[in-house]
């Protein structure tokens, strides 16, 4: 019982980290119709850009809200340099998000070096609480927390707000939304960094966890993102949500149990959905 | 009396096919402007065209002295143009009250007054307020359609086709409904249903492969068999 809980816990804040590239990753896909490969390199600067403004500062929330502003600066300057010029185009869209990957993840190892650069976890989340011989790290909580509110957030922002009406308005007809007079390019822009920023917040958030950051860490997430995105429904943000609870939770018990089949079984379980449902738990109308 | 709405040989493209290939009309203040054509002629490219769905690739766009020509359409549609799409362009993920919010780009008091009496005028979408568009019917979401077009201090409505699919008892009501806001609002409407053309409109234009061929007023071309023949494919009995 003690197990479960702890890999519960576990479980929750994998999918709390992986719910952060998901859901940026799933809206540009539903929202934009964009294909897009730079999440995994938005990650890795994000856990860079944390490291290097927190060991100058000192301070962790400067260092998260610089990684996610540099986030949204990255994806503000992808989406107007490389990305609308190939909107419709999926083909053009994997190849330039792939290149991009390829050389920010090199500027990365240019700037920061080849070398994974150790990372600490913030003073006041570095301890663990033990209820009932249950040893529940703070910094796992921390992250669970952190994923509920993006979650309510999201939420909040897609059903409560005109910006959030333009978007599942869009996901549908983008064309008739401009035919209103909304210049939905703008939105699209937003939605695009807004992604990006939260790409980039996963990135920060994860260095801590696991207690470095080095250059290849963007691509097992980036391939978890797409994995809860395709199983969850593309272009569904409570896809994205239930999806990364369950690979999360999935990754935790089964690497805990059997290392070895933890790979085989997240795809396994893609497989069993889309066979199932190949529109995914919470699929919508994708363009293209 | 200048032309409302003016379009001087405008040529367009989609993809690598060339739709219009000179189109020239003139719409008035307060009148209703049918135009006609067969299936494929280009009438709906028209009307994307006017509001920039469809990039004008010659000729001038011209509303109440405004050029539109080279305006992208959520630019071109805030001079004040409503659209009536053929598939009426209804948002499922909205709910009726969002489907009208989402147009009402103006946010003022006259906004909100002027939906309050568009409401009024669609008792139905005022009883489904709440529910999602997806929920609704064929007519329900044409006149969710028309509302939308309403709800701003538009000049002009371009409406395409909003006959199309529907029960012959809802296209009476869809007919009426023109007829009634037809006294405040110039009108441009494509529509194959040709009574419900020649209920509503004052003067037509006929396209023909991408070109306006012909023009005159509704009753003109009610009383010529011939014309309608040649150009229309049908004859009125």
């Amino acid at each position: 019982m003690h197990i479960f809980l702890m890999l519960l816990i576990n479980g929750l804040a994998e999918g709390a980290l992986i719910f952060l590239m998901a859901a940026g990753l799933s809206i540009i896909l539903g929202l934009l119709g964009v294909v897009n490969f730079t999440h995994g390199v938005l990650f890795i600067w994000g856990g860079y850009v944390s490291i290097w403004i927190f060991s100058m500062t000192g301070s962790f929330p400067i260092a998260i809200i610089a990684a996610v502003a540099a986030g949204a600066l990255m994806g503000l300057v992808f989406e107007r340099l490389f990305i609308r010029p190939v909107y419709g185009n999926v083909t053009a869209q994997i190849l330039i998000t792939l290149g991009l990957g390829v050389v920010f993840t090199d500027m990365a190892r240019l700037f920061w070096g080849p070398n994974p650069i150790p990372a600490s976890r913030p003073e006041f989340m570095d301890g663990t609480w033990v209820i009932d011989a249950v040893i529940i790290s703070q910094y796992r909580i921390f992250l669970i927390v952190v994923g509920i509110l993006v979650a309510i957030g999201i939420n909040y922002l897609v059903n409560r707000t005109k910006v959030g009406m333009v978007m599942r308005a869009g996901i549908q007809s983008p064309e008739m939304v401009q035919a209103l007079g909304i210049n939905i390019k703008v939105y699209f822009a937003g939605v695009f960094a807004g992604g990006a920023a939260l790409a980039a917040l996963g990135g920060a958030l994860y260095v801590p966890l696991v207690g470095s950051v080095w250059s290849g860490m963007g691509i097992n997430n980036q391939i978890l993102a797409f994995i809860v995105i395709i199983l969850g429904g593309m272009g569904s943000f409570y896809g994205s949500a239930v999806g990364s609870i369950i690979i999360g939770l999935t990754v935790a018990f089964v690497s805990w149990f059997y290392p070895p089949l933890t790979v085989y079984t997240t795809v396994l379980l893609l497989l069993l959905v889309l066979t199932l449902k190949p529109e995914g738990l919470f699929g919508m109308a994708v363009r293209n | 009396m200048d032309p409302l709405l003016k379009l001087d040989n405008v040529s367009s493209f989609i993809g690598p096919f060339h739709i219009l290939q000179g189109v020239t009309l003139e719409v008035y203040p307060g009148e209703a402007v049918v135009i006609l054509g067969r299936n494929g002629a280009g009438k709906t490219t028209t009307l994307r065209t006017i509001i920039g769905l469809v990039p004008a690739s010659a000729g001038k766009i011209i509303l109440d002295s405004v050029d539109l020509t080279a305006m992208p359409p959520y630019h071109t549609v805030r001079q004040g143009i409503g659209f009536v799409p053929e598939d009426y362009g209804i948002f499922d993920a909205l709910t009726v009250e969002e489907n009208l919010l989402i147009a009402m780009w103006q946010e003022d008091q006259d906004t909100v007054d002027r939906r309050d009496h568009v409401l009024e005028l669609f008792t139905d979408l005022k009883e489904s307020y709440k529910r999602l568009a997806s929920t609704l019917s064929g007519g329900q979401r044409q006149m969710l359609s028309i509302a939308r077009a309403l709800v701003n201090d538009n000049k002009i409505i371009l409406i395409d086709e909003p006959s199309k699919g529907l029960a012959p008892i809802i296209v009476e009501k869809v007919r009426d409904t023109l007829l009634t806001f037809k006294q405040e609002k110039t009108i441009v409407l494509v529509e194959q249903n040709f009574e419900m053309a020649c209920a509503v409109g004052d003067r037509y234009y006929i396209i023909a492969e991408g070109q306006t061929v012909l023009d005159g007023t509704i009753k003109e071309l009610m009383d010529d068999e011939e014309l309608q023949r040649k150009h229309l494919g049908f004859v009125t009995a």
